[in-house]
């Protein structure tokens, strides 16, 4: 094992319950290394939800809520406000997080907490046998919708950037250092910060949705599809439809964040 | 000619951790690595570095590998 490994994984835990080639190992890898890089770890507060994606943090040795479907956001707002020290992050998939979360996320954007939301995106709901997910895009073929999705696909970073997140990143696994850069500098960023991760799932969208077997293939397909923020602009916008653009997205400073401002109110309180 | 290029002494890959995905053969840009015929204790065909001196310690292996089995010892200049 890596030393980066040897120093953070909780060992009992091992192995991961990831398939081969799943992604989220290699967001477990790059979180990792950001953390190794701030120096941050006996600071870290970790929150996650249910699904593949959720298990992510149980590796780690370090505190680790794994709380209810959805309702990560929910645990880490209340983790926050308790202990402002922590640098709280939540890990969450699509489906746990836009479609059972989706109420959550949109009001922990709107206050702006301090939490950092790393939603690891592979366009199913993998653990329980490969059905629709509000990210899986349309005409896809699931377990659910046999005949293609009939919906269009859910985006995240403007749904977060509408409800008023401050810092909206996109990143792939198939660009480990960009990745890593990216976790950094959300964890960095005093406010709501949701990075979008757009991981692989070799064993159900692998399989139904793009119809690859092996995880290889499938990460060269998210490596050619991805392109940058700037390179993205110069693209008329029928060639970006089927884009991932990767990249910061979206930052601001002027929205106040909500520990602080509860905390403003409760000077003002006692005065 | 004074070159920065850093120097690969060893790749080491963990049997025990390594689950066969095999990404580090595709995704290497110096197509170092190849299937070898090691199989671990779950049976997964474990990749090996054949082609090392071709290694240009990216480290894009390490960094994209799901199970962080894989370290890329680089000689340090430094010493």
């Amino acid at each position: 094992m890596h030393p980066i490994g040897e120093k953070y994984l909780r060992k009992s835990a091992l192995p991961t319950i990831f398939c081969p080639g799943c992604g989220h190992g290699t967001v477990l890898n790059a979180f990792l290394r950001a953390v190794d890089d701030l120096g941050i770890f006996d600071r870290l507060g970790l929150v996650s939800g249910i699904g593949c994606s959720a298990w992510t943090p149980v590796f780690i040795d370090t505190d680790v809520l794994h709380t209810l479907h959805g309702r990560a956001l929910a645990v880490a707002t209340g983790l926050k406000v308790a202990r402002p020290d922590r640098t709280v992050v939540v890990f969450t998939g699509d489906g746990d997080c836009v479609g059972i979360g989706g109420n959550h996320l949109i009001h922990a954007a709107r206050r702006n907490i301090d939490v950092t939301v790393i939603m690891l995106d592979n366009a199913i709901y993998g653990m329980t046998g490969g059905q629709v997910a509000p990210t899986t895009p349309t005409d896809a073929r699931t377990q659910t919708t046999p005949y293609g999705n009939p919906e269009p696909a859910f985006d995240a970073c403007d749904l977060v950037i509408g409800a008023g997140a401050t810092y909206v990143a996109r990143y792939t696994t198939a660009q480990p250092r960009q990745l890593i850069k990216g976790i950094a500098a959300a964890l960095g960023h005093p406010g709501f910060a949701f990075l979008h991760v757009i991981s692989q799932c070799p064993t159900q969208a692998g399989r139904y949705i793009h119809g690859l077997t092996t995880p290889a293939p499938y990460l060269r397909m998210i490596k050619e599809k991805s392109v940058g923020v700037a390179a993205a602009a110069k693209l008329p916008p029928e060639a970006r439809a089927d884009r991932i653009v990767t990249g910061v997205l979206h930052e601001r400073h002027d929205r106040p964040e909500f520990v602080h401002q509860l905390g403003l109110q409760r000077e003002a309180a006692i005065a | 000619m004074k070159t920065n290029r850093k120097k690969t002494e060893r790749i080491v890959i963990d049997p025990v951790a390594c689950k066969g995905c095999h990404l580090c053969i595709d995704q290497c840009p110096k197509n170092v690595y190849a299937v070898s015929e090691d199989r671990n204790a779950k049976g997964y065909l474990l990749p090996t570095a054949a082609r090392l001196e071709d290694c240009i310690a990216c480290l894009l292996c390490e960094m994209i590998c799901p199970d962080l089995a894989i370290t890329v010892e680089v000689e340090d200049h430094a010493k």
